[in-house]
């Protein structure tokens, strides 16, 4: 198979699940450096569990994932770590160490992976803080950081080592609009301020359609639409109308299957669960 | 009722299979920890920072601890040897009950819901808030990183804080068989001096307090890492760890003791 040097993420036929059911089902995407990709779905569709994929933390059980042509599956501890340096991740909630100081959890990286003196680390922390705007904030503990702000300080630590690839899982949840806001043009400014590639696993299409390249709409197991913010705004496949519009009915029924109201409500047999 | 026998039976297997899983799971964390060790234990401070956070905020309890239960040997010591004329060897009986015996075991009960507990439930909480994983994305080992100072951290501390409580167990002794009730201090001591062997009965109890603290150190930050990322999870990791600390404490004792003093 040849490899486009373009081509920073390729899944390839990726099934994955737990016990029999399958999560995914022949899951085919590819991602060009540079781009910002936002992954979209309904929820428990295994949005996080692709970025998972990614990141190596989980294996694929059918199909290969492949990160700047590296098969991610096959890679060893050492491997996998060699290649998790080169990527950053902004987790839900920010998951900063809570019993480090704010300078202390951006240092993190740089102190566990390189040798580099202190003082230019110091040097380094202050300046990727300065990208997030929170360099005022170095000596406070986390459990003093708004969330918008927790969430930037973990994108500071994230990005400390100058990642090819930065994954986001939900970082606009539970923001202000000010700091939603914030942060996504923090995302795409640092995309393209560092060259980076960058996906994005969120609800908030407005969002969305307003600082990425491309929208993945992730569905019945696989990847069901890949389009552009324009020609998903303009879509009449009627699960994806459903799903920019946030319609009630749709495809997508609101009532999950059950036996008929009824016979659950007056049926004996039925009260023992 | 055939019925009732084959789900009690079923239950009881399955519950083996658990419990001989959790065993074997255990076994190979235990060497994952072992496989990091010259790398936790060349970053010496983060250890000696786990030794502080575990060890040295559990000298208050062990201090007063040992205090009462020297003293409390003491008084009942003395109330059974007296009836044998044999007050004199108090110091003994105190002294070598709480090196042998109490010292270790109790310390290390002590040990598993003071500290024990709140490792448990830092690294449950940490593994529930992300940032275990966090830390596997940026390509550090959280068993090297978290675990293995933590771990060893108890092991280190475990027979210090053993070596206090007899030492203040002793003490309290004193206060009460020499000071109250009037011992004669200098058979107290030299009685003690001439009786407890240094390598039979001080190295053992420590050898033994050296084994609790891996076994607690173990079953703390095995339960941790391994916790269920919810609420419900982190609080049984806590449980467990205390609950199953104590009973391998008391096992590992009863181990020991047999092969260590049986004659």
């Amino acid at each position: 198979m040849s490899i486009d040097p373009d081509t920073l993420i390729d899944l390839d036929g990726v099934a994955f699940g737990h016990g029999r059911t399958l999560l995914f089902d022949g899951v085919d995407l590819r991602i060009k450096r540079g781009q910002v990709v936002a992954v979209i779905g309904s929820s428990g569709v295994g949005k996080t569990t692709l970025l998972r994929l990614i990141g190596g933390q989980i294996t694929a059980k059918a199909g290969s994932v492949r990160v700047a042509g590296v098969s991610v599956g096959r890679l060893d501890r050492k491997g996998l770590y060699a290649l998790r340096r080169r990527m950053g991740m902004l987790f839900q909630q920010g998951a900063l160490f809570t019993d480090l100081s704010v300078f202390d959890n951006v240092a993190f990286p740089y102190r566990e992976n390189t040798d580099l003196p202190e003082s230019m680390i110091r040097t380094l922390v202050l300046l990727k803080l300065e990208t997030v705007g929170l360099r005022g904030a170095a000596s406070v503990m986390p459990s003093q950081l708004s969330g918008g702000m927790a969430r930037r300080v973990a994108l500071a630590r994230a990005i400390a080592l100058d990642p090819m690839l930065m994954m986001y899982d939900e970082p606009f949840t539970g923001l202000d609009p000010i700091s939603l806001g914030m942060v996504g043009r923090l995302i795409r400014r640092i995309n393209d301020a560092f060259g980076m590639t960058s996906i994005i696993v969120t609800h908030d299409l407005n969002e969305s359609l307003l600082i990425a390249d491309r929208v993945i709409l992730l569905a019945d197991r696989r990847v069901y639409a890949d389009m552009t913010p324009a020609e998903l705004r303009t879509a009449t496949d009627p699960f994806v109308r459903q799903f920019v519009d946030g319609a009630f009915e749709g495809p997508v029924p609101f009532h999950q299957p059950a036996p008929p109201l009824a016979e659950d409500l007056f049926d004996r047999a039925a009260h023992r669960h | 009722m055939q019925r009732i026998v084959i789900d009690v039976l079923g239950d009881l297997g399955g519950a083996v299979i658990d419990g001989l899983g959790r065993l074997g799971r255990a076994a190979l964390f235990f060497g994952r920890v072992l496989g990091v060790s010259h790398r936790v234990l060349r970053r010496f401070g983060q250890v000696t920072r786990e030794m502080r956070a575990s060890g040295v905020r559990s000298v208050l309890i062990i201090v007063v601890s040992g205090l009462f239960v020297g003293m409390v040997l003491a008084v009942q010591g003395h109330d059974v040897l007296q009836r044998f004329g044999a007050s004199d060897s108090l110091g003994v009986l105190v002294a070598l009950s709480l090196v042998r015996e109490l010292g270790p075991v109790v310390t290390a009960l002590l040990f598993a819901g003071r500290a024990g507990s709140a490792i448990a439930a830092e690294i449950g909480l940490m593994r529930a808030t992300d940032q275990l994983s966090a830390m596997e994305m940026m390509a550090v080992d959280p068993v090297a990183r978290i675990v293995g100072p933590r771990f060893y951290g108890a092991v280190f501390s475990m027979p210090l804080l053993a070596a206090m409580f007899s030492v203040l167990g002793v003490f309290g002794a004193w206060l009460i068989g020499v000071r109250l009730i009037g011992i004669d201090a200098g058979s107290f001591w030299s009685q003690m001096q001439a009786t407890v062997d240094f390598r039979h009965d001080v190295l053992n109890g420590l050898l033994k307090s050296v084994v609790f603290g891996v076994a607690v150190g173990l079953i703390a930050v095995f339960e941790g890492f391994h916790a269920a990322p919810t609420a419900g999870g982190v609080s049984s990791a806590t449980t467990r760890t205390v609950v199953i600390s104590s009973l391998a404490v008391l096992f590992l004792d009863f181990v020991m003791t047999t092969w260590m003093f049986r004659g």
